[in-house]
């Protein structure tokens, strides 16, 4: 990934106006800020489950089990999305759930972000065998048969929320390696980090205050796309049993626990799978408004399809470079 | 070209290393593996016994020796749940894993591309909108919930498809279904983004300049130069569908292939069938990525590999 | 369809292409009349941004969003290369009987196609050649060009040329169909300075030679200098003199046109510092009401704030300048 040159800049933040265009660019971008809604009512949703759950996700009503929705014949408005097998609310366990995904997402995406991002950087800066080393290690890890590895480990080691966490960041850093390896070469090369070097700045000077400002932005995308890969990832580790255990509420467990059901209690696999995907849906429509926002040459590009596709022309030939 | 290959096999050759003892320092090291594979109630003697067999009384170093040496004879063992050969399953299970990851992602690269070429030809057109809307939603189901919710649909409503398993020609439909989705949506944002920035380039001006029909501009010189990428993913997504989603697919399906054995070989604690389905599952993935190399070259003749 | 000698055969009237930007509409084209007549090099000078590639973009049909022909009409032979029937006649004449070659070789080849592809597929498709003819062609053209070994060129891709043979290998798939109109969009701008010359010799040879009607782009004198008959001054999507080549340089009249020749450095004038022309070019998304050219122009008077058209000042010449009309009494 490259830096772009013309958005280089060199540390130093204008904090308060910088974030007041961002809430503007999300307002023009209708599907970036769906996405952010979306997000800040999962987020509401995580940190106040306690709160808005109107029931405990554990609490069993062996007498109230198997009940339909709501808008079901059978269904009542004690149990709006219907109970399991074992008379647990589905609501309930959906609103809880998120903490879990939420939860193991963050975990991961800090945990592998930080270890790549360092390996990265050491790669990168230090170059010769130290950048062989590691990018060999990488390769070599890339080609590992994640989730069947995630699967053994779990298996030997005993699945829980934090071995779980644990085995994904284990299959998932490198990706940070390799994109932040690849940013501090070609930031390294330009002109004026070797005007920096010449000067006289200290290497980790060179690094944080020149390298890392250019890093923000891609790494920030890629770590909310990862975050989306890691919620999928976790939801098929409980999906498979080797994930989070019960008593603990995730969606991929409900899912799996729904499945003997499936033709009896349609809405106990199709209220998680609900939950999960809008979860990656949202996250992605963020990670793309933000790959839009930090790169000028696409958000012309972008104006420039609006425009084409308000009249109706004939198909793509090129876009003329404008004079 | 020899050259490459040969450094190609030797980083492939690291990559099996790698996961196989990967594989067997967990298993081995990592708790008590006599008491993974026992049940609860053996007595001390059963015990012993069974270490004594599995070589687990062995010092460590013995017992990699003699692990490596079998590995290169295949020999992982008898699988402690089917008590016969662990790679005599592997052997059997794969022709059905492989059967589904190769109609699968085949499907989806054949209906990635006309798809993605359309979208790139009227960004932000209906049609692009509405293939990258789908395609964001394709990205983001769960693939074992995309599973179940086609079983639903498609078996139990509307009775057309069978739920699972493998008797009949219309049971691969399914799980073909499911394997296709996810890395249809993904292949084609790289489709639709890779035509739209060759067909930016200077080279395609020219092509209009000399006058070439539209088909062969778009068709022939752009879809060439964009494949590159295209198949960079086809290829990822291949390597996923074998090591991965098969794993996800076949257990929701009960397609008896490699992933479903995998987990029930989990379920079972049978470490020794473990070993030998990643360590062939490497392999495949190692064979993958070499065949994606020929493909580069293949298609790029800049290329100078090595 | 021929046309008599004496007709034009491409006639420009009255171009206007606009580009959509998000910082607004930049007007690129603001009316350019032009006419090419038969084996003639009409030289089209200017700076960046003046208008000069998006004319002869508009030309080949080659300007899509954010870029549009707003109005104005181009007719080849005759008949319009705009609108529906337009588009039709265009696809068929362009590659042709209109070719182009461009800037930059490199970019400008598929990377991924050999030089005999790229040559015969033209040849196939327009002239309905079989492959062994059109390879033999392929080398004819590949002779043309004074590349040596055109055999072995033929299986060769576009990486594994230098820039000098790249262009000229550009030159022949332009001329494959012997083409009644050349145009060359900056064609040497990429390349060193020898091979430059090589390659405008090149074009000078090959236009007389196959009685080639040229369009030459370019911002430098030099170039224009040793290949037009007629020259062309763009300046801020206008064209501010037209005339014949000995004439513009001997007696340029337009202030721009006396600026640009002004500021160019010559060999046999030894000065202390170089003459600039002062200040930058208009922003085309709001271009000023009047003469484009009046805030930088000496000369500027009142009558300047009223935009000037192109028109006659003696035989051969137009000027689009009120100052130039003054002394002429027109």
């Amino acid at each position: 990934m490259d830096a772009k040159q013309g958005a280089i800049e060199s540390g130093g933040d204008h904090g308060g106006g910088r974030l007041k265009n961002l809430f503007l660019e999300l307002w023009r971008d209708k599907t970036g800020f769906i996405g952010m809604a979306m997000i800040a009512a999962l987020l509401f949703m995580a940190v106040a489950a306690p709160l808005i759950a109107p029931h405990s996700p554990t609490a069993q009503n062996l007498r109230a089990r198997l009940k339909a929705p709501v808008w079901d014949e059978n269904g009542s408005w004690n149990h709006i999305l219907g109970t399991d097998n074992l008379g647990r609310d589905v609501l309930s366990r959906v609103i809880h759930g998120s903490r879990v995904s939420l939860m193991v997402g963050a975990s991961v995406v800090l945990i592998a972000g930080a270890f790549g991002t360092v390996l990265g950087l050491l790669a990168g800066y230090r170059g010769g065998r130290t950048d062989n080393f590691i990018m060999r290690w990488i390769d070599t890890q890339v080609a590992f048969p994640g989730l069947l590895i995630a699967l053994i480990i779990l298996a030997v080691i005993g699945p829980s929320m934090i071995t779980v966490i644990l085995v994904l960041s284990f299959n998932g850093w490198m990706v940070y390696g390799r994109m932040t390896r690849g940013a501090v070469l070609s930031v390294r090369q330009t002109a004026y980090v070797e005007a920096a070097e010449v000067v006289g700045c200290s290497g980790t000077r060179v690094v944080f205050r020149h390298i890392l400002p250019n890093l923000t932005s891609p790494l920030l995308t890629l770590a909310i796309l990862e975050f989306a890969r890691i919620v999928l990832a976790e939801a098929a580790l409980s999906f498979l049993g080797m994930g989070i255990q019960p008593p603990a509420t995730s969606w991929g467990l409900d899912v799996a626990s729904g499945k003997n059901y499936l033709f009896r209690a349609w809405w106990l696999v199709t209220f998680p799978g609900i939950a999960i995907s809008l979860t990656v849906l949202a996250i992605n429509l963020v990670a793309s408004w933000m790959r839009l926002v930090s790169d000028p040459q696409e958000r012309e590009k972008q104006f420039a399809r609006q425009m084409r596709a308000r009249r109706k022309r004939g198909p793509v030939v090129q876009e003329a470079s404008a004079p | 070209m020899g050259r490459y290959f040969l450094k190609r096999l030797w980083h492939g050759v690291i990559v099996i290393f790698g996961v196989t003892v990967l594989v067997f320092v967990v298993t081995r090291l990592v708790g008590d593996p006599v008491k993974v594979m026992l049940p609860l109630e053996a007595t001390v003697e059963q015990r012993a016994a069974f270490e004594k067999e599995l070589g687990l009384d062995q010092p460590i170093a013995i017992q990699f020796v003699d692990f490596m040496k079998g590995l290169s004879r295949l020999d992982f063992g008898k699988s402690l749940w089917q008590h016969r050969p662990a790679m005599q399953i592997v052997f059997e299970k794969l022709p059905l894993t492989l059967e589904l990851a190769l109609l699968g992602i085949g499907l989806a690269f054949v209906l990635a591309i006309p798809l993605g070429i359309i979208s790139a030809l009227r960004p932000g057109g209906v049609s692009d909108r509405s293939t990258v809307f789908v395609s964001l939603m394709g990205l983001s189901i769960p693939q074992f919930w995309l599973g179940l919710l086609l079983i639903i649909v498609f078996a139990v409503q509307f009775k057309w498809l069978p739920t699972s398993g493998i008797d009949t020609p219309a049971h691969i439909i399914l799980p073909t279904i499911t394997m296709a989705l996810p890395a249809l949506a993904r292949l084609v944002m790289i489709v639709r983004s890779s035509m739209i920035d060759e067909l930016n380039q200077q080279y395609v001006k020219t092509c209009f300049a000399k006058g070439l029909p539209f088909y062969r501009v778009v068709g022939v010189h752009a879809l060439r130069n964009a494949a590159l990428p295209v198949v960079t993913l086809t290829g990822w997504e291949l390597i996923r569908a074998v090591a991965g989603y098969s794993v996800v697919v076949e257990t929701v399906f009960a397609w008896p292939g490699l992933g479903l054995t995998a987990i029930q070989a989990i379920e079972r604690e049978d470490l020794i069938l473990l070993q030998a389905i990643v360590f062939t599952v490497a392999i495949l993935v190692v064979l993958i990525n070499i065949l994606m190399d020929v493909a580069y070259k293949i298609i790029d003749p800049r290329l100078k590999l090595g | 369809m021929t046309v008599p000698a004496n007709q034009p055969l491409l006639e420009i009237e009255n171009l206007v292409v606009h580009f959509t930007t998000r910082s607004g509409i930049v007007q690129g084209v603001r009316g350019v009349n032009l006419q090419v007549g038969h084996g003639e090099t009409l030289g089209i000078v200017g700076e960046s941004g003046s208008g000069k590639s998006v004319t002869v973009q508009a030309v080949m049909g080659l300007i899509t969003t954010p870029g549009e022909i707003v109005s104005g009409s181009i007719r080849w032979k005759g008949k319009s290369l705009l609108g529906a029937g337009g588009r039709d006649y265009l696809e068929k004449v362009r590659g042709k009987e209109i070719t182009m070659i461009f800037q930059d070789p490199m970019t400008s080849l598929d990377p991924l196609f050999t030089v005999g592809t790229q040559i015969t597929e033209v040849l196939r498709h327009h002239l309905g050649m079989g492959k062994k003819q059109a390879l033999r062609r392929a080398v004819e053209l590949l002779e043309l060009v004074d590349i040596n070994a055109p055999e072995r060129r033929l299986q060769q891709f576009p990486h594994e040329l230098s820039g000098g043979m790249r262009q000229r290998v550009m030159i022949a798939i332009a001329l494959a169909c012997e083409p009644e109109l050349l145009i060359a969009d900056e064609p040497t701008t990429a390349l060193d300075v020898t091979i430059q010359a090589m390659i405008l010799e090149l074009l000078a040879e090959l236009q007389e030679r196959l009685k080639l009607s040229v369009i030459m782009i370019t911002h430098d004198l030099g170039v224009i200098a040793q290949m037009s008959h007629r020259v062309a001054v763009m300046y801020a999507g206008k064209i501010v003199e037209v005339g014949l080549a000995e004439d513009i340089f001997e007696r340029p009249v337009h202030p721009y046109t006396q600026g640009l020749l002004r500021a160019t450095p010559r060999p046999d004038e030894v000065t202390e510092r170089m003459i600039a022309i002062e200040g930058v070019p208009p922003n085309l998304i709001s271009p000023p009401p009047g003469c484009a050219f009046a805030s930088r122009c000496e000369q500027a008077g009142e009558s300047c704030g009223l935009s000037p058209s192109l028109t006659v000042y003696e035989e051969n010449r137009m000027v689009s300048c009120w100052c130039a009309s003054k002394k002429q009494g027109a």
